[in-house]
Order: C-alpha cells, then structure tokens, then sequence
C-alpha cells in the first residue's frame, strides 16, 4: 500500500470502514472510541468538516461583498485603490507556502528533520511576507482616508480580506506551535494528525485567497 | 482600567431585575454552599465537570437546557403579566425593561434552552444507538458543552451587570447598531452567541463525522436508527448554517465597534442584507431544532407501539429532503420587505414545499401506531401531543407562507403563536418525550409516571390556553412586542393567555416534582433490566446507567432495530447469545480543558462587552495557551481492565437472563 | 371553522373585516388557503386520535400487526397527498403574490392619490407632496380612491400596517418601498407599525380617516397654508426621538423633501445620544428613565459621527 493510499484511508476498508476479511478477525474486541476506522481518518474527516464550515463562514462574507461592492458612499472603489502588483507578489507567497507546507508534511511522515523544520520555517516566512504586504495595504489605505469606516464597500473590503489575514495569522502561529510540538515530542502518532490538519488548513487558506484575488482584486481593479 | 464598566453598570434603583438578581444569586450561592458542605466538590470535578463522556456531556446539556428554561419561562411569565394589565397603563414594566425580557426571552430560549436540549439528547443517545463506545471527539464535545454554558452565563449576567438587548432575538439593524443602541445590551448579546456559536459548530462537526465515520461492526447506513439519522441531518445543518451566523454576527460587531457601514442607515450600509444573511441561517436553525424532536418521535412512537418505524426509507428520505430544502426558505421571513411577486411567490413555494417531507413523517408516524399494542405513558403521551399540536402549527405555517396572507399577518401575535406552537408543540414536546423516555437509561430509575402525566396535561392545556388566543388577537390585528396597547378587544384574550401560562407554570412545577420525588424514591422506581420500554435499539442492551465504555463489545449488528433482533433470538433460543471474551478497553482520559477554556472566554466575553481591553488580551492569550497545554498531554487515554469489563457485563448479562425467564415464566 | 370566522369578525378580528380591495383579497386568500389544508389535516388529527385510542395495549380487540412497517401503496398516498395539497397551494402563492403584489396599482378608473409616509422615532409622517400639506400620526384619505403610498423610514426599520385595508410593507431609511391600498367606504380604521423600533414602538398606532372625496378636499382646503411648514428644520426637529405626539398638521410642505430623506440629504435620526426620550406622565417611565441608556456613551458613537 503506497503512502497516499494509506493517506486516503484506502486499502483494506471499505467506504464505511468495515475491514474486507473475515469476520473474527475483522472485529478484534478490543476498541478504542475510534472505533473500527484509524484516529488518523477520523481526525482527518473531522478536520475537512471543520474546515468546510469555515469556507461557509467566508462565503458569507463574499456574499457581502458581492452586494456591496458598489456602495462606495461617494469614496474610492477597487480600481482606485488596488495595487495588483503587491496582490501578484502576496499571491506568489502564498501559493509557494504552500508547496513548502507541502515539503513539511512529507518531511513529518518521513521523520526527516531537516526537511520538516525547513520547509516550515520557508512556510513561516513566507506567510508572514504575506502578512507584511497585506498589513502594509491596509495601513495604506486607512492612510489616505480609505479605511473601513469610509464606506459600506471599504467595510465589506477589510472584513473579507481582513477575515482571510486574521486566519493566516492563527496558521501562523499554529505553525510555531507545531514546530515546537515536534521539537519537544517528536513524530508520534497524533503530533502527525495536528501537522496533517495544519497542512489541510493552509492550503485551504491558499484556496480561498485564489477566490479573494479573482473576486476582489481581479475583478475590483477591472471595473 | 475597567474599560466602561463602572456601579452605574448595577441596577441598584430598579427593583425587578435586582430583586431577581438578589434571588438567583441566593440560590447559587446557597446551592454552591450545599454542595461544598456536602463534599461533592471533588466528585463533581472528576466525574462530571472534566468529563469528557459523552452520558455525562449529554446530561449536563440537559441540565443547562432545564435551568435556562426556568428563566426564560420568567421571562414568558412578565411578558404575560404586563400584556394583560397595560391596557390604557404603562404596566409594571417600562420599554426598557420590557424590550430586554422579550429579547432575552428569545435568545434564551432558542439558544439556551432549545439547542442544549436537543443536543444534550443527541450527545447520550446517538453514540449508544450506534453501537460504539463515544463520539470522534471526547475533549471537543466538552469544550463545546462549556463553551455554551458560557453563553448562558454571560446572557444572565448582563441582568445585574449592564442590561441585555432591547432589539429582539434577532438585533435586526439599524435598530442594532450603535446610533439607536448605544448600550453594551446588544454587545452581550452578540458575544454571548458569538462563543457559544463556536461551541455548537465544534458540536456539529463531531457528530457528522461519528455518525458517518463510527459504527458498531455490521451497522450500515440504512441499518441505523432514525434517530442517528436526524442527528445526521440536524448536525449537517449545524455545519452548513451556524458559520453563516458567526459571520454575520462579526459584522455587526465590526460595525458596532470598529466603525464598520455594513448596515448603517449611512456609509452605504445595506439593512436588507442583514435580513438575508441572518434568516440564511435562522430558517435552518429551527429545522436544527426540530429534526431530532422528528428522532425522538419516531423512537418513542416505534418502541410504544411495539412495531417498527413505518416506513424507514421513506422517512431517511424525508429528513435529507428537510436538510436540504430548509436551506432555500429563508426569505418568508421577510415577504414584507418588498422584493417583488416573483422573488416572493418562488419563496413561497419552496417554503410550501417543504411541507411536504414533513407531513409524509406525520403519516409514517401515524402508520407505525397502526396495528401497534400502545403503552400509555409519559412519552407516548408527549408524542401524540405533538402529533397534533405541531400539525395546526404547521397549517399556521403554510398560510404564513403564502404571501399576500404574510402581507396581513407578518409580525403579528399570528406569527408568535405559529412558531410557538412548532417550537412548543415540536420542540419542546420531543425534548420532554425524549427526557421521560430516556431518562431510565441515564439514571438507572424511572421517572414517577403519574407525576410526569399530570405535567403533560398541564402544559399541553396551558399551551392552547395560552396560545390559541394569540392566534385570535393577531387576526385582530395585534403586533407583536407590545409594551402597551389601548384597543378594547385585545385585553380578554390577552388575558386568557395570560391564564395559559400561569397553567404551564402549574406543569412546569409538576415536572420539578417530578424529578424531586422521582430522586428521592428511587430504589421503588429502579430500572434493573436495563430495558424498562421493551426498547429495538442498542441503548437498550447497555445497563442502566451504561458504563463508561457503554458495550463491553461492540454488538454485531444485523439488520435495522437491532436490539430486537438480539432480542428475539434469545426469546427463541431461550437463552442469551454467548458469553463474549472480553479484553481491555482503552478510554480517553477526562480533561478540563472544556472546562478551563470556556472559564477564559467568560472573561473576555465580558471584558469584550465593556471594553476592558487588556482583560481580553489576557482572557485570550489564557484560552490559548489551555489549547497549547491540552496538546502537551503525553497521556490521552486510560485502560478498564478485562476483568472490570467482565465484572460489569456479567452484572448486566444476569439482569437480562432474569427478564427473559421471568417472560417465559408468564405466558 | 365558517362559523368560527364568523364569531371573529363579530369579535373585531379586524383582519378577517377587511374595508378595502387589497383586504378583501387577502382575506379570500387566507380562507381558502386554510380550507385547502384543514381537508388534509383535520383527517390526519381524528386519525392520530382515533389510532392512538383504537391500538391502546388495553384494547384486546386490536389487531397487533407487528410486522407491519411498510407498503409500497400507502407510501405512494403519503407523499402524494402532500404534494398535490403542495401544488394546489403553489397555484394560490404564485397568482396571489403577483395579484397582490404591494407595488401593483390597483385597477380603477380614479387616478392614485400620492402620500409619502416616513416612519419616525416614535411616529409617523404623512406628507401629501401634491397637495403640500402633511400630518403626523393621523391618516386621513379619501374613501374609493386608490391611495399610492411611497415609503422611508427616518432611522430604524418598521413597518406600515392598516390591518383593515390589507398589506403591510417595510419602511427603511435610504431607500423607497411601494404600497397600493384603497378604502372602499368611510370610516375610521386602527394604523400602526408593525415591525419593532425600538423603546417607543407601542406608540406608533395611528387613525386612518377614510372620508368621502368632498370631505377629503375640503379638508385639504382647510389645512393648506394653516400651520407650520414642513422644511429641513422641522424635520430635523421631527426626528428627534420623542412619544405621544398628538396628530398636527404642517400647512406647507418644502417640495421634495420625501426625496431628500430618501437620498440622505436629510441625515437619519439620531438615536437616543442627542436627545432624551420625551417622557410621558408615568412616573414609573420617569424612574425607568434614571437610568436611560444615554448613561453608557461609546467612544465609537462619536467616532461615527465624524465620519459624516
């Protein structure tokens, strides 16, 4: 069974976790309260719960956003205020973090430290480039009288990409966590879980922030 | 250094809520005392306040569930009382206060009442119905169970600490934001969901991923009980809708705080999107409500009946159909605001249309009865109550979704006496069938039946004395949330209702009695087969109360009610299946982490409330750092050993072998 | 359930009186609607009841069918039951909704009379625009004329109810919504708001006067140039928050003011920080009001004023 397929939960299992062979051997008395599935699936499965009620939550806040674009209360709009050059470079960040997440979970279940404290450490700092950029617009923009208190848009504007940096924020410091978790723990079995549901966080975020530039930036700068 | 908080925040010259206040605090106090005295601290501590088995979180649900109804029921009481004297008359309740009991009164109830019940039951039964040993997540359960907690503590502080909202359950803008509210009552109000909100998506995102992902061998989907399946759609809701009102909640927030326009009157804020955003979730949220009430019905009604369900398939179907359909109502909430015939009569028809599934559940149920030998008791009483109560409050519905009788009706006592009548008649009625019903199981002793049938005949009585003329007063053209009102005709039925509630008070007394008198004979009153209702599922197999790991093994399960089919093998063989080998079970260990983290939120809910800025830093960085400290456990689970194990199910093994001579003994 | 209406109307159930077209409509609607579903339910309640009592354990007389837990025949009547009622119903909301949609004129051969309504902390705005008079708190139009109403709100939401002439429509600060009603004969009928706004809502009732056309003008004539004009400052000091404003009459009216309130060239109400509540006699309001909300200012209030 290759890694991925041990990853996707495949291989002996069924698609509700009944173990294909015999029947004594299919249920050993002995159950923890996962039951019949591995932590790691159950883990994992919660996770992506979890992390698709918060693209819910995001999607409220796009709604918004879509209604209000337009009511700027005689301020400024996207195409006066976006600058696609910083979002190409937060959008190169982030997309590149998340390769190094990437490295960093290989690097986790390869209990290769090298890989693993480096990719998430290229992942931190990347991320916080990110940060960076995107506090350095905001600044910005409440500078020259285009904070959020301006107009309904400008409100929908800093929530939504604010939401997304705030989030992006607590991965970060999830991050450092993690790192220290392994620093102090090592490679055991539910410190993976955490760093797998780290990883699926991150590139979840990488996800919605392809939404966000398309709908906010792309699409605000071309009106 | 105390942010806005100063002694002007204590209502030291308004009598009412610092009478009340005074009151509850004696109580706590007294009730806190009593227990130090006793030596149950500790007890409590391990056993019940770390917890993290899903029995123990189930009826601590409850508990949270009851006691909020009691204050809510206050509410309900004033509410009563001043309607029928302000007649001409201000009342004993000046708009301020009154604004704050009807506002409290909601979100107690919906949020602090409603949603603890039905998870409470959901939380015992669910894990036991599917044959396994507790939810995915133990620890996340309790954090969620503290976390709502921590919303009710916050709600009822705002009585003796600042004031609570004055806008509604729902702080509909621009009503809600800082211009026409400037005072910390919505603040709490939106901090206290805010973090129980948290707490309930934790909730939801456990037990999907236990009832999809955590069976007893051999028990597929189509085998589970219906319950299981309402929970599974109940839940499915709860991670679809609640993250809709965490961010709709946070923007009002941002608006209230940060200067945000998303709707105020001015900036280009827009009050409509309000409205949608916040029915988006609310519709979904009273299907939340009432699915595991639809559960609990179809358990009580099956096992009464001695039959079971009528119609499984078809009922799975229905509840996925009111999962889905309840996410595209949502505008009937709103047909006054002047969306066009269109918009309107396509919401209309979807609000009708899901009608539909639920009316194919009446059938079934009433199908299930047919050909069934009923055991009249406490919880089939409750059911058939709802059987029909919830039928005329869906009638009331349908005609409220039909625009142009919404154009008369909207906002009107009509409107408050339907959605009493679905949530009492369907909510409440399953969460109190469900309590009877259960509460054996949980225990280990029954309920007093005549005391438990007196409280239904009270409160179903008092629900259509109290409720029925508001159905007549609406029709005569009474909006909701009056403070006072001068029209002649009102005041009789306002009356008579008020006379409804002084008779649920009379139920509502009889249930504490209750459990009072239920408590104190309980060695007559014990259950000591496990299996007091002839019960099809599998909580049924476990002793009363269940032990920590529920089944010494996980049962094998065969087909649908499972617990019959053992059952009725054994009745056959006339003996037990085998003695099973039985080995050691590993169990999480108990945290107080649910407990501790909530303990923090408290504080920077209320920090966040009167702006204390630094508390909040500290009450969230404490939250963090339990999380971190959580996660630096090295020991997550301890062992039963086999012979423990073995000891318990032997116990339970020889209760059962007594029933099942004593059966074949008389014929 | 006829009989019962009936016993309502006697009862002043004002709604199932309807004075009006729109009323009339609706009331039809509502009958029939109900009727649709009571041929449903009423069966289904007597059969719960009936089932419930005929297979009590005690009734040995009782066929106990304890295997019975499915047909293919009965399901198909159980979805097929509420689905035609369903379809029936839709037929209803789709025709209804689009005949009874508040913006639609009212078929007559009258031409409309225009009245703009404001809804205000704690009453309401009548104006006139093409007569160029307004009133507060009282509503007087003439009866057999369709009345085309235009609708704000000066700060928070409410609602537009005269529960004896059919719909009700939402009132909300920046933007205009549309109700079409008519009064078909003279008297007198309850208004109020229907949607809460705040301490002060359970004061928002007002009249409405249906009187005959030549009342109406000679009622016109007579307020016309009598009273105070209706201009930015006397709305300004109109919206402030006050109660138990007794209905006056403003003589004059600046042209376009609706439209200024709906633009937001007016600014909305202030809210309770720039003015106290007007209090009633009650002393009991007076003790409640010691405590009046404008004792927790914000920092954030003033931060949002600035901003305009």
């Amino acid at each position: 069974m290759s890694a991925f397929e041990a990853a996707a939960g495949r291989g002996n299992f069924d698609r509700i976790g009944h173990d294909r062979e015999s029947w004594d051997r299919r249920y050993p008395p002995q159950e923890a309260v996962g039951g019949l599935l591995s932590k790691r699936i159950i883990v994992g499965y919660g996770f992506w719960i979890f992390l698709l009620s918060d693209i819910i939550m995001f999607s409220a806040f796009f709604a918004t956003y879509a209604v209000l674009v337009g009511a700027t209360a005689g301020g400024p709009s996207g195409r006066e205020l976006f600058n696609l050059h910083n979002v190409g470079i937060e959008t190169a960040c982030l997309l590149l973090s998340s390769f190094t997440c990437g490295l960093a979970s290989i690097g986790a279940r390869m209990n290769r430290g090298s890989l693993f404290y480096g990719a998430m450490a290229a992942t931190c700092i990347l991320g916080a480039a990110f940060l960076f950029i995107e506090v350095h617009e905001f600044v910005g923009m409440v500078a020259q009288g285009a904070g959020p208190t301006r107009s309904a848009f400008l409100s929908a504007f800093f929530a939504l990409v604010g939401c997304h940096g705030l989030h992006v924020t607590a991965g970060l410091l999830w991050l450092l966590t993690m790192m220290a978790q392994v620093f102090a723990k090592g490679y055991r079995a539910d410190i993976l879980r955490r760093v797998l549901c780290f990883g699926l966080f991150w590139h979840t975020l990488d996800i919605i922030w392809v939404a966000i530039f398309t709908v906010v930036y792309l699409m605000g700068a071309g009106q | 250094m105390l942010g806005k908080l100063t002694w002007a925040a204590i209502p030291f010259d308004q009598p009412i809520p610092l009478f009340a206040a005074a009151l509850v605090g004696v109580v706590i106090i007294g009730v806190l005392a009593w227990i130090t005295f006793k030596g149950w601290l500790p007890y409590l501590w391990q056993e019940w306040i770390t917890s993290v088995d899903h029995k123990r979180i189930g009826i601590m649900y409850i508990l949270l569930a009851m006691v909020m109804l009691l204050r809510g029921f206050s509410d309900a009481i004033m509410m009563r009382s001043q309607q029928a004297l302000a007649f001409h008359s201000d009342g004993y309740l000046p708009p301020e206060h009154y604004d704050q009991i009807f506002s409290a009164h909601g979100t107690l109830m919906i949020f602090f009442v409603a949603m603890p019940f039905v998870i409470g039951l959901m939380n015992f039964v669910m894990p036991l119905q599917l044959g396994v040993r507790d939810v995915a997540f133990p620890t996340l359960n309790s954090v969620s169970l503290w976390l709502t907690a921590t919303g009710a503590l916050l709600v009822n502080i705002s009585l003796v600490v600042g004031e609570f909202a004055r806008t509604g359950w729902l702080p509909f803008p621009p009503l809600s934001e800082i211009t026409y509210s400037p005072g910390v009552g919505v603040d709490y109000y939106l901090w206290s969901l805010q973090i129980s909100g948290v707490g309930t998506v934790l909730t939801g995102v456990n037990f999907v991923t236990t009832v999809l992902k955590i069976h007893a061998p051999g028990m597929t989907y189509m085998r589970m009980p219906i319950f299981c399946w309402t929970t599974l759609a109940a839940n499915l809701m709860i991670v679809a809708a609640f993250p809709i009102l965490t961010a709709t909640l946070a923007m009002l927030l941002l608006d209230r705080y940060l200067g945000f326009h998303f709707f105020t009157n001015d900036g280009g804020g827009n009050v409509m999107m309000f409205m949608n955003l916040i029915w988006a979730w609310g519709h979904p949220e009273v299907y939340i409500l009432i699915l595991p009430a639809f559960g609990v019905f179809s358990e009580v009604v099956s096992t009464l009946s001695g039959k079971p369900l009528f119609g499984y398939r078809s009922m799975v179907m229905a509840t996925m159909a009111i999962c889905i359909l309840s996410f595209t109502v949502w505008l009937h909430h709103f047909f006054t605001m002047g969306a066009g015939a269109d918009v309107n009569a396509i919401f209309g028809i979807t609000s009708a249309i899901i009608a539909v599934p639920t009316g194919v559940k009446v059938f079934n149920w009433l199908f299930t009865m047919y050909g069934g030998r009923i055991v009249y008791s406490t919880p089939i009483l409750w059911s058939i109550g709802f059987m029909v109560t919830f039928v005329i409050g869906g009638v009331t519905g349908v005609l409220l979704a039909v625009p142009p009788a919404d154009f008369v009706l909207h906002e009107s006592l009509f409107q408050v006496a339907h959605f009493h009548n679905v949530i009492i008649g369907g909510v409440l009625f399953g969460a109190f069938a469900g309590y009877t019903f259960w509460f054996p199981k949980a225990f280990g002793f029954r309920l007093h039946e005549g005391l438990g049938k007196a409280a239904f005949w009270c409160w179903i009585i008092g629900f259509y004395v109290a409720f029925m003329p508001l159905y007549v007063v609406g029709l005569m053209g009474m909006t909701r949330r009056m403070q006072h009102y001068d029209v002649a005709a009102w005041r009789p039925w306002l009356l008579i209702a008020a006379g409804g509630a002084a008779i649920i008070l009379a139920g509502i007394i009889l249930q504490v009695a209750q459990l009072a008198v239920s408590i104190r004979r309980r060695e007559e009153l014990r259950d000591l087969t496990g299996d007091p209702w002839n019960g099809r599922s599998l909580e049924w197999a476990t002793p009363s109360p269940p032990p920590a790991f529920n089944f010494a093994v996980l049962p094998r399960v065969e087909g649908r009610d499972a617990y019959w089919a053992i059952k009725q093998r054994a009745r056959q063989q006339g003996k037990l299946s085998e003695a099973p080998g039985y080995t050691d079970i590993e169990m999480p260990r108990n945290s107080p982490t649910g407990f501790i983290c909530a303990f923090f939120a408290t504080f920077m809910g209320f920090a966040l409330v009167w702006h204390i800025w630094w508390l909040v830093a500290l009450a969230a960085f404490g939250a963090y750092a339990t999380f971190v400290v959580f996660a630096w456990r090295d020991r997550v689970e301890y062992i039963i050993p086999a012979d423990v194990v073995a000891r318990i199910d032997r116990a339970n093994r020889s209760a059962r072998s007594e029933a099942l001579a004593h059966m074949e003994a008389t014929p | 359930m006829l009989g019962a209406t009936a016993l309502l109307c006697g009862c002043n159930a004002i709604v199932l009186d309807p004075q009006g077209p729109i009323g009339i409509a609706e009331k039809t609607i509502l009958i029939d609607s109900l009727a649709i579903m009571l041929a449903i339910v009423v069966p289904t309640i007597a059969a719960t009841l009936a089932f419930a009592w005929w297979f009590r354990a005690s009734n040995t007389r009782a066929t106990y069918l304890p295997e019975f837990a499915y047909s293919g025949r009965l399901e198909l009547i159980v979805w097929a039951i509420p689905l035609l009622t369903i379809l029936l119903l839709g037929g209803v909301i789709w025709i209804g909704s689009h005949d009874l949609d508040p913006a639609k004129p009212l078929a007559s051969k009258t031409p409309p009379l225009e009245i703009q309504v404001v809804s205000l902390d704690w009453k309401w705005l009548f104006i006139y625009p093409n007569q160029s008079v307004a009133r507060v708190n009282q509503l007087v139009v003439p009866a057999g004329v369709p009345i085309h109403f235009s609708l704000t709100s000066a700060s928070v939401m409410n609602a537009f109810f005269i529960p004896q002439l059919g719909s009700m429509i939402y009132a909300m600060n920046g933007m205009t919504t549309q109700l079409n009603l008519q009064a078909d004969a003279p008297g007198t009928f309850l208004g109020l708001s229907s949607h809460f706004s705040g301490d002060g809502f359970s004061n928002m009732h007002f009249d409405v006067q249906a009187v005959s056309a030549e009342r109406f003008a000679a009622w016109i004539g007579v307020t016309r140039n009598s009273g105070p004009t209706l201009d930015a400052g006397s709305y300004t000091a109109l919206a402030k928050q006050s109660l138990n404003i007794s209905p006056f009459t403003f003589g004059a009216v600046e042209p376009e003011l609706f439209q200024k309130i709906v633009t937001q060239q007016l600014p909305p109400g202030p809210g309770p920080q720039a003015s106290l509540p007007d209090l009633s006699e009650s002393s009991l309001f007076a003790m409640a009001h010691c405590v009046a909300p404008t004792k927790f200012t914000t920092v954030n209030n003033a931060t949002q004023r600035t901003e305009q």
